[in-house]
């Protein structure tokens, strides 16, 4: 196959109960952008059920065309079938590059795809750049964040999956319109059986503005409740640190760092959290960093926009009633 | 009676390891190898799963001829065989071509009925290599596991994690697992199990040895989809980084004038 034939753009869109994750829509903001460099055009995959007007939504934030499964078995993600009829589009269309969101599902599925079609991927992207020879040059952080790797694809399509949270999507604009493509659902056998579906209950904290983790400074369970405090005031959620989950003083929901949740808030306050890389490659791309710490040589301060040397126990409070006062 | 395989990967020890900063290269010498931290719950999972049903412990790793030792410190963590794939043929792999090489070495072993990886990697942080091998051997996956909770020797209900839902999924066997740090604590070696594996002979397969199940030219850089242009070692990015010391009340103030000069404090929220 010639690297030639393969031409445009296309975005996996991610699903979950009818609802269209938003890093679907921060990619066709980024392969707007690309495609609009390259003269080339955007289009979106859509595997789901009965999604109604929530199809357009793509077309609103970028998307040209939309190649839309519309089929009960893709309601939930069924893995090979996804897999499978994903494959078969992608030979069909053939797009030069396609972009997946780095959400768990998005890591399960985007290896399988990459196999099936004989293409190389690159995991986790947070910046993605147009290279001299219009071909996408992935930048990915590695070794937790302390180095960025440049990768080029040489085969096609150039499949990447994109971490949530770093892409800008597009202004949502409802006087976008483009073409709906409906395509049959190829099944097979889909193997894998979900029995039950639980939610955690519990907070998102990918997902909040405001993150306040509490780290090993905190002497106990109980206490936590002085850093729910500080997150109330500051309109935040609560986070914590690997050892905090271990101890089982926190659901793994709350947990930042490499084996739990990357956060990208606009205020993120360490407390009694001295940085090990594990827990820094989980925020270090949060925009404001607060640390507070006892220890002056606490790693994460070199990190930090802003640091309080003390005791939490002290200093803590005083921010809580500084919040307040100006809220 | 349950065959299981554990792919294994040599990493430098991550609270060691340095980087040159200024040649872009990570200098591997600075840093011990280990075993993947990820892949001793893996190996973890497997052992436990092999000591309720019975059965065998097979580890398999790619990697320069110095992996031997992690294959071999897999043995004594509880695997009956261990197998590195060596050769410079091997070398410069990306996902895409260490999973068709770990994938190739599976079918050369033959049966087997699960096979569990570490979610991902502590230095290349992909998580693409299992999901990769299950669609090499045409098996089943299920990813992000942190819990396993009924297994027998024709197939296996876990508890997937996917952000804020957790499902509870039924697999078939054979089956590839990928599994989360919460699934388990790795146990630690004893002394008598660190000899025993001392004396134990770790298999080493050249890319000749899979000639029979194996496109050749899918191996290493050749085989590799996707090339390294360059590696950027960033400089600590440049944050503020204004430290209050002195009176808790006069840092709490100082703070909360920042944040609300950011936007982020007394305006509406």
């Amino acid at each position: 196959m010639n690297n030639a034939d393969y031409k445009g753009l296309m975005v996996f869109a991610e699903q979950r109960e009818g609802k269209i994750h938003p890093v679907s829509y921060e990619l066709l903001g980024k392969g707007t952008e690309i495609a609009k460099r390259l003269g080339i055009e955007v289009s979106a995959v859509l595997l789901g059920s009965n999604m109604g007007a929530e199809v357009n939504e793509l077309f609103y934030y970028g998307a040209q065309k939309v190649y839309y499964f519309d089929n009960p078995i893709f309601r939930e993600f069924d893995l090979l079938n996804y897999k499978h009829n994903i494959a078969r589009l992608v030979n069909e269309v053939k797009p030069e590059t396609l972009l997946v969101g780095a959400t768990h599902l998005g890591r399960s599925l985007a290896p399988r795809i990459a196999a099936a079609i004989g293409t190389g991927l690159t995991a986790d992207c947070t910046a993605l750049e147009v290279g001299d020879e219009g071909n996408l040059v992935q930048i990915r952080p590695a070794f937790s964040g302390n180095i960025f790797a440049h990768i080029r694809t040489t085969t096609r399509p150039q499949m990447a999956t994109v971490r949530y949270k770093v892409m800008q999507k597009l202004p949502r604009d409802p006087k976008r319109t483009g073409e709906v493509i409906r395509k049959d659902a190829d099944i097979v056998d889909s193997v894998l059986k979900i029995v039950e579906k639980q939610g955690t209950g519990g907070v998102n904290i990918a997902e909040a503005d405001v993150v306040v983790c509490g780290g090993r400074g905190v002497k106990g369970a109980g206490d936590f409740a002085l850093i729910q405090e500080l997150a109330d005031a500051l309109g935040g959620v609560v986070g914590c640190t690997r050892p905090v989950v271990d101890d089982g003083w926190m659901g793994k929901e709350h947990q930042v760092g490499f084996s739990g949740n990357t956060v990208k808030p606009k205020l993120y306050v360490a407390v009694g959290v001295s940085g090990s890389p594990q827990h820094l490659a989980g925020m270090r791309d949060s925009d404001v960093i607060l640390a507070i710490n006892a220890d002056p040589s606490a790693p994460i301060f070199k990190l930090a926009d802003y640091g309080i040397v003390g005791d939490l126990y002290e200093v803590v409070p005083k921010l809580v009633a500084e919040a307040r006062k100006r809220s | 009676m349950i065959d299981i395989i554990v792919p294994i990967k040599q990493v430098p020890d991550m609270e060691r390891v340095k980087f040159d900063t200024e040649a872009g290269r990570i200098d591997r010498s600075s840093a011990a190898g280990e075993i993947n931290p990820f892949d001793l719950n893996a190996l973890e999972a497997a052992v436990q799963l092999k000591e309720k049903l019975g059965g065998t412990v097979t580890t398999i790793s790619m990697g320069p001829p110095q992996a031997e030792t992690s294959v071999r410190d897999s043995l004594a963590r509880g695997a009956d065989r261990g197998i590195l794939l060596v050769g410079k043929e091997f070398a410069g792999a990306d996902t895409w071509a260490t999973s068709y090489a770990l994938a190739s070495g599976i079918k050369k072993l033959g049966k087997y009925d699960l096979i569990v990886c570490g979610e991902k990697t502590v230095d290349g942080d992909t998580g693409q290599v299992g999901p990769e091998i299950a669609e090499w051997l045409a098996i089943p996956h299920i990813a992000y596991v942190s819990q396993i909770r009924e297994a027998s020797d024709s197939g296996i209900t876990v508890l997937a994690e996917m952000e804020s839902d957790r499902l509870v999924i039924e697999s078939p066997l054979p089956t590839l697992l990928t599994v989360t740090k919460d699934i388990n604590t790795p146990r630690l070696p004893s002394f008598a199990d660190k000899m025993k594996a001392r004396k134990a002979t770790i298999e080493q397969w050249g890319a000749a040895e899979l000639a029979d199940v194996a496109e050749l030219t899918n191996f290493g850089l050749k085989g590799s989809p996707t090339r390294l242009n360059k590696v950027v070692i960033p400089s600590e990015e440049g944050r503020k980084g204004q430290v209050f010391r002195g009176s808790p009340d006069d840092a709490a103030v100082k703070v909360a004038d920042a944040l609300q000069a950011l936007g982020m404090l007394g305006s509406a929220k």
